[in-house]
């Protein structure tokens, strides 16, 4: 704080930081505008082609005019990101307890998911369309899955072994049982890790699933829609789509930091 | 007065009850080291800690002070000798919470409020709500922090947050709280503060006390005892006996007087003449 600075009148000094705040708000609104106005500029003064870069007008015209298909393409695509998020997040929060509690489980686990932090998953996509058929969304939903699980996986195990070794011995010195040590101690020291973890998933939930439907599949998602329509020469509608993607995106790790606000709160670390 | 006796020695000047608060017997502690290169912590270690006294540990870096808290309190267990506190073997006394604990980390929980880190214990071991909370506004007043338990650890003082840990060890009412260097970390004035804390939170409290501690005027200023250690392997150099009155009539300006010194004189002579390696390690501050 500015604890040396002379102190100034409180009502200006709380209208001072009103108009900071919401500064603080408008600048990154203020620049976006003014990216779009200097993108239409350049493509209107500049007469640059539609296939090169459409106009953000003509976009917002694509968007609103397909706005029903690029709805229902976002709910299938977003539906398949949450899916795998949450099989995948479960899945990897288990193994991450279970090989933080056995070691055995830690020296099978760790080995296994070193390969899977380097398989490039999407490209697995082609393969379990064979697998599961080309006709449903298994095979993206399990994409989105095994991406997922490595980073929540990895932050979860390493949140597991924070536990400090002076919160252990006062955790033995009261007689503790297992099961109140972790309520007390274990897992509150885990979640902020956890949820750094399942901050990083969701964006990569939502990437994997537009990306898993570039592969083929049911023509049904916001992937599958980008292809299409950038095929059929429709660059505006194919930016539509991407704003699209953009949305379900931005929902998802907005809907993740709500939820790792609420399930931090009052956790604060020294 | 303040005359080294020998090892061992049983407590002078505390009545000696049915059930002492620590009875170490014989104890040695040997950790396995690499290649069979063990460390011997601890070797033929006996020690006496009579219900209410105040007993310090002091010595050289690696003399095992803190490894015989450590055992004391079964966080660790010997490989030979055996412990009893209140006549039951350590463990025992562990499962069954008879002694309160401080660390020189205070190792508060820092996504609990202060309040709920000294109800720690108690909600562990099942007390109900209000009864928790009552006790809890009881050791807040005893640690002056009354106006703090709504606070969280990180927005205390380090000398607040191991005030905080003393009324979390005390929340139980113990007859025996082990203390191992809880004010090492704080400076100076803060030190002496909580150190004229301690005198009298011990008397009103009556619990009998270890503490391990680096600094000799600290453990003259606090013990009845001063238990001096000597290094590698760790065992007992030498018992000074303090014998500067029950801990309710020790003010600051005992911190003056010439007993006081005298008594610091005696544990620093115990401390060069009992070990191989004179002073290394030790604090006078």
């Amino acid at each position: 704080m500015s604890a040396a600075a002379p102190a100034p009148a409180a009502a200006p000094a709380r209208a001072r930081r009103a108009a900071a705040a919401w500064g603080h708000r408008a600048a990154p609104v203020i620049l976006l505008a003014a990216l779009v106005a200097a993108w239409q500029a350049v493509v209107t003064l500049g007469d640059v082609p539609p296939f090169l870069l459409p106009s953000p007008a003509a976009i917002a015209g694509e968007f609103a005019e397909f706005l029903p298909t690029i709805a229902s393409a976002a709910l299938v695509t977003g539906t398949n990101a949450l899916v795998g998020l949450v099989i995948g997040a479960v899945v990897a929060i288990a193994a991450a307890i279970l090989a933080s509690a056995v070691r055995a489980v830690d020296l099978l686990l760790d080995p296994v998911v070193a390969g899977l932090a380097v398989v490039p998953v999407v490209a697995l996509a082609p393969v379990l369309y064979t697998m599961y058929g080309a006709s449903v969304e298994t095979g993206r939903q399990i994409v989105v899955a095994v991406a997922v699980g490595v980073p929540v996986f990895v932050n979860t195990l390493r949140g597991l072994r924070q536990v400090r070794p002076v919160h252990r011995d006062l955790m033995r010195a009261y007689a503790a049982t297992p099961r109140q040590a972790t309520r007390a101690v274990t897992i509150p020291t885990a979640l902020p890790f956890v949820f750094t973890g399942l901050r990083l998933a969701s964006s990569l939930a939502v990437i994997s699933a537009i990306v898993a439907e570039y592969f083929g599949g049911p023509r049904s998602g916001i992937g599958s829609f980008i292809t299409t329509a950038a095929a059929g020469s429709n660059y505006a509608r194919a930016w539509a789509y991407v704003l699209g993607g953009v949305l379900v995106g931005l929902l998802f790790y907005g809907a993740t930091s709500a939820v790792e606000r609420w399930g931090t709160r009052g956790v604060r670390r020294a | 007065m303040s005359a080294p006796t020998a090892a061992g020695a049983a407590p002078t000047g505390v009545p000696a009850t049915a059930a002492a608060a620590v009875q170490v017997s014989g104890v040695g502690r040997v950790f396995p080291g690499e290649g069979g290169r063990s460390v011997t912590a601890l070797e033929h270690v006996d020690l006496t800690v009579g219900a209410g006294e105040f007993v310090s540990l002091i010595g050289p870096s690696g003399c095992g002070k803190s490894t015989l808290l450590r055992l004391v309190a079964d966080l660790d267990a010997p490989t030979s000798g055996s412990i009893d506190v209140f006549g039951r073997p350590a463990r025992e006394a562990r499962l069954g919470h008879d002694y309160g604990i401080a660390f020189q980390q205070a190792g508060l929980l820092p996504w609990r409020t202060v309040r709920a880190n000294i109800e720690l214990p108690l909600s562990l071991h099942g007390v109900g709500r209000a009864a928790r909370r009552e006790r809890a506004d009881e050791m807040l007043a005893l640690v002056g922090l009354t106006d703090f338990a709504d606070h969280f650890p990180d927005q205390l003082s380090g000398g607040m947050q191991q005030r905080v840990a003393i009324a979390r060890a005390l929340a139980e009412r113990p007859s025996l709280l082990l203390m191992d260097e809880p004010f090492g970390a704080l400076d100076e004035m803060t030190r002496e503060r909580l150190q004229s804390e301690l005198v009298r939170i011990c008397a009103e409290t009556q619990a009998a006390v270890v503490f391990v501690t680096h600094s000799i005027p600290e453990a003259v200023f606090l013990s009845d005892r001063v238990v001096v250690m000597s290094a590698r392997p760790g065992r007992i150099a030498g018992i000074v006996d303090v014998g500067l009155g029950r801990s309710g009539s020790r003010g600051d300006d005992l911190r003056e007087d010439a007993a006081y010194f005298q008594a610091v004189t005696a544990v620093r002579e115990a401390l060069h003449g009992g070990s191989d390696v004179p002073s290394r390690g030790v604090e006078t501050r």
